[in-house]
């Protein structure tokens, strides 16, 4: 039996790497000026990726198209579109240290980011495990190497870092998923929810596929106590490409984890939301504690990182369509929170030097009001204040988990964040209240400000008219198969 | 006790054998050898197991690429610079011992408790093989199995540039810079405009 | 024919025994070897799994993971390499693994 062919399902990822291979192309063969033509193809690409997700959420066709390899259904085109539109601001802010920093510049920078971006589309519409862990290694390996990519010390020492951990933490996933395997005969993820379903006994294999698959995607998403490498990686790699895959990656592997529990591995549920519960309420403590002790605005935003990973957990201890929508407005405020404040990272510089430490956050009020407004309000949106995205969406998914029967979890989620608020207000007490010591000056360049103006208005939207997307995400939350 | 368990209990012990080894083994050159040893083992089980496709597989990618590129990377930052076995961390290796062995015995009693298949009919893979394991694998790989197929071909693309871009360190700009510094280059001058 | 079980445990072993490697050893060319070792031990579990379903996809899904390690090796060296050329040192606790 042949497949039936119905690539339309499809046509995001071929259209990335298409860019990506054209951007190949490019670098190998053209000499003179080159960064302005490469971002220009990659744009392209993301945009037409992005056009080709959209017109997806009216398919019509079978849940899962290609031999049950990719789900159609609308958390993959929200996820996408999320994944999408981290990767378009991390090309410009990509482009602009190139720019700033053309000793340590590589064109190879722009196809690696848009094969990466094709890992992150694809496993947030894979259904099979196969697939899954596939996406999960393009992805993984391509954000290695960007992390490397200057070859400066510490950018290497970070690559070196996620590499080992993270093919560590992938070796887990894959033993995950082949006692799957073993325990359902199937990897496509909706034959193993039918497998499961009605087996009561016997599911020593399951269940200890559920704990290794959790303990490997834990890691991608930075949960504690799987987030050893995120502060160091965050603070060693390129601030353009830690911005991004602070975001997307975080993006895709929850969206993973969302198809593999909440669909493959429903009929156990009750099983693996206390190890969920215990994730999120770990996550949640010690991200917001070591946040404190931290004197780099980068470990900061790391640490604070995990907080919110384990945040994302508390609403999918809910394991139904409340938690699920819940997850995805978190997923989609965070992006938008993550990549501005990095992008503001990025040009909170003396010129050509990096200045990541508190000090440089000195007085920046005095220097450049529209970049400490924007910091403030990111920082704000972080700390769950309203009317900010971070607010609806912490009350989301805290709503979520006490629906579920985890108030303590949700007790728990409140009192870390007032806990953490005191992190984010005390950056913006240094940017407004302090006279500034040094003469810094921000770099004045264009491509990072539209980033931050694009993360910025999503955070003003997503918190003064929530409404305009719940709906989406309610609709995307009801998952096909 | 049949030839498959003779051969199973031959086998096994070495693999594991070959694994400590590695782990114990202070050079980096003995420890890749012992390796090749572990990863012969596992052949010798696909065998066992009746994947002679992957039996061939794992015998050319892992000992006549994978390892071959191990020994070289290793020879290339020098076979002198063994790996010191003093304690790492305090406390880190008696924790690693105590979670590898939990973990052992972690499996164990899931697979005693999980093990409800090991009652299907034993004819073996007759039927799906018949026409030899390598076309069955193939009918599987290239129609169920594509586009994990295709996927698997974008991951090599990926290996390939990367190894590329890191190892191979630009000598362009590098190089200028540092002629530059030494007083072997010029900088780079306004040139005069042409008429 | 060997008892899954048996080979099962078989691969829970060199599994658990790879875990040790990356956990214990220091140099990074040793822990990515470790990290071998647990591909191929999950990769004896889904032939096992293969052979006892009657299910050629077990023996494919092994072939992806040696295609991976394959990949992974290849970059994992990469970084190794940039690495010695940046500092002379690929001892991973000289890199600061974990830290605050």
């Amino acid at each position: 039996m042949t497949p039936d062919l119905d690539l339309v399902p499809f046509v995001p990822e071929l259209v990335l790497v298409a860019a990506a291979i054209v951007g190949l192309l490019y670098e190998a063969l053209a000499r003179g000026p080159r960064y302005p033509v490469h971002l220009a193809v990659a744009l392209a690409g993301i945009v037409v990726a992005s056009g080709a997700t959209l017109a997806l959420w009216r398919y019509g066709g079978d849940p899962t198209v290609l031999a049950g390899a990719i789900a159609t259904d609308r958390l993959a085109v929200l996820a996408r579109l999320t994944v999408l539109g981290a990767a378009f601001c991390g090309l410009l802010l990509g482009t602009h240290a190139i720019e700033r920093d053309p000793a340590a510049a590589r064109g190879e920078f722009f196809p690696l980011l848009l094969f990466a971006t094709t890992g992150m589309t694809l496993i947030v519409a894979a259904a099979d495990l196969i697939v899954v862990f596939l996406a999960l290694e393009v992805l993984s390996l391509s954000l290695y190497v960007l992390t490397g990519l200057p070859g400066r010390r510490a950018a290497s020492e970070a690559s070196l870092k996620y590499f080992l951990l993270g093919a560590f933490s992938s070796a887990f996933f894959l033993y995950g998923v082949a006692m799957v395997y073993g325990a359902t005969g199937t990897t496509r993820i909706p034959e193993i929810a039918n497998a499961l379903v009605g087996r009561t006994g016997e599911q020593g294999l399951a269940l200890l596929a559920a704990a290794l698959l959790l303990i490997g995607l834990g890691f991608k998403v930075s949960a504690a106590p799987f987030h050893m490498w995120t502060p160091d990686v965050y603070q060693g790699a390129p601030t353009s490409v830690t911005a991004f895959m602070s975001a997307a990656t975080k993006v895709a592997a929850f969206a993973a984890l969302i198809r593999v529990f909440d669909v493959g591995l429903q009929a156990l549920r009750w099983d693996w939301t206390p190890l969920v519960a215990a994730l999120a309420a770990v996550s949640v403590v010690l991200g917001s504690v070591l946040a404190i002790a931290q004197a780099d605005v980068k470990r900061m935003l790391a640490y604070s990182s995990v907080a919110h990973a384990g945040f994302i957990l508390t609403g999918l201890t809910a394991s139904n369509a409340d938690g699920i929508g819940a997850s995805l407005f978190y997923l989609i405020a965070y992006s938008a929170m993550t990549i501005g404040s990095f992008a503001v990272v990025g040009v909170t510089t003396t010129r050509g030097e990096d200045r990541t430490d508190l000090d440089a956050y000195r007085g920046l009020y005095r220097r450049d009001p529209h970049l400490a407004a924007a910091m403030a309000l990111f920082l704000v949106s972080l700390a769950g204040v309203p009317p900010t995205a971070g607010f609806i969406a912490k009350v989301g998914v805290f709503g979520a988990a006490i629906g579920a029967g985890y108030v303590w979890l949700a007790l728990l989620g409140v009192l870390a964040s007032v806990a953490a608020a005191y992190v984010y207000l005390r950056v913006i007490v240094l940017m407004f209240m302090v006279e500034p010591e040094e003469a810094l000056v921000s770099d004045p360049a264009p491509l990072p400000r539209i980033a931050i103006a694009i993360g910025a208005a999503i955070v003003l939207v997503l918190g003064l008219f929530p409404g305009l997307v719940t709906d989406l995400v309610r609709s995307a939350a009801v998952l096909r198969w | 006790m049949s030839a498959d368990q003779l051969v199973f209990w031959i086998f096994a012990p070495i693999a594991v054998a070959g694994a400590i080894g590695m782990l114990l083994s202070r050079n980096a050159v003995h420890a890749a050898l012992f390796l090749v040893v572990n990863l012969f083992c596992i052949a010798v089980m696909y065998l066992l197991l009746e994947a002679p496709f992957l039996f061939a597989v794992q015998i050319i990618v892992y000992a006549g690429a994978i390892m071959v590129l191990f020994l070289f990377v290793i020879m290339l930052l020098g076979v002198d610079r063994g790996d010191d076995l003093r304690e790492p961390l305090i406390g880190q290796r008696p924790l690693a011992v105590i979670l590898a062995a939990a973990f052992v015995v972690e499996i164990a009693v899931a697979v005693r408790a999980g093990i409800g298949f090991a009652t299907m009919a034993p004819e073996g893979f007759d039927a799906v093989n018949r026409d030899g394991n390598a076309r069955a694998l193939a009918r599987v790989l290239f129609r169920e199995y594509f586009l994990p197929f295709e996927v698997t071909s974008l991951l090599l693309i990926v290996a390939a540039v990367a190894a590329m871009v890191l190892a191979h360190r630009r000598a362009r700009a590098v190089t200028q810079a540092e002629l530059e510094r030494l007083g072997l280059l010029e900088p780079p001058r306004e040139e005069a405009p042409s008429p | 024919m060997v008892r899954l079980p048996l080979v099962l445990l078989f691969s829970a072993v060199l599994f658990s025994a790879g875990v040790y490697g990356v956990l214990a050893r220091r140099n990074a060319v040793m822990v990515l070897m470790a990290i071998e070792l647990m591909l191929n031990a999950v990769n004896v579990n889904l032939v096992a799994f293969a052979t006892a379903l009657r299910d050629v996809v077990g023996q494919v899904f092994a072939l992806f993971v040696i295609a991976v390690a394959a990949a992974e090796v290849g970059i994992g060296l990469a970084i190794v390499i940039l690495l010695y050329r940046t500092r002379e040192s690929i001892n991973v606790d000289e890199v600061n693994l974990l830290r605050w």
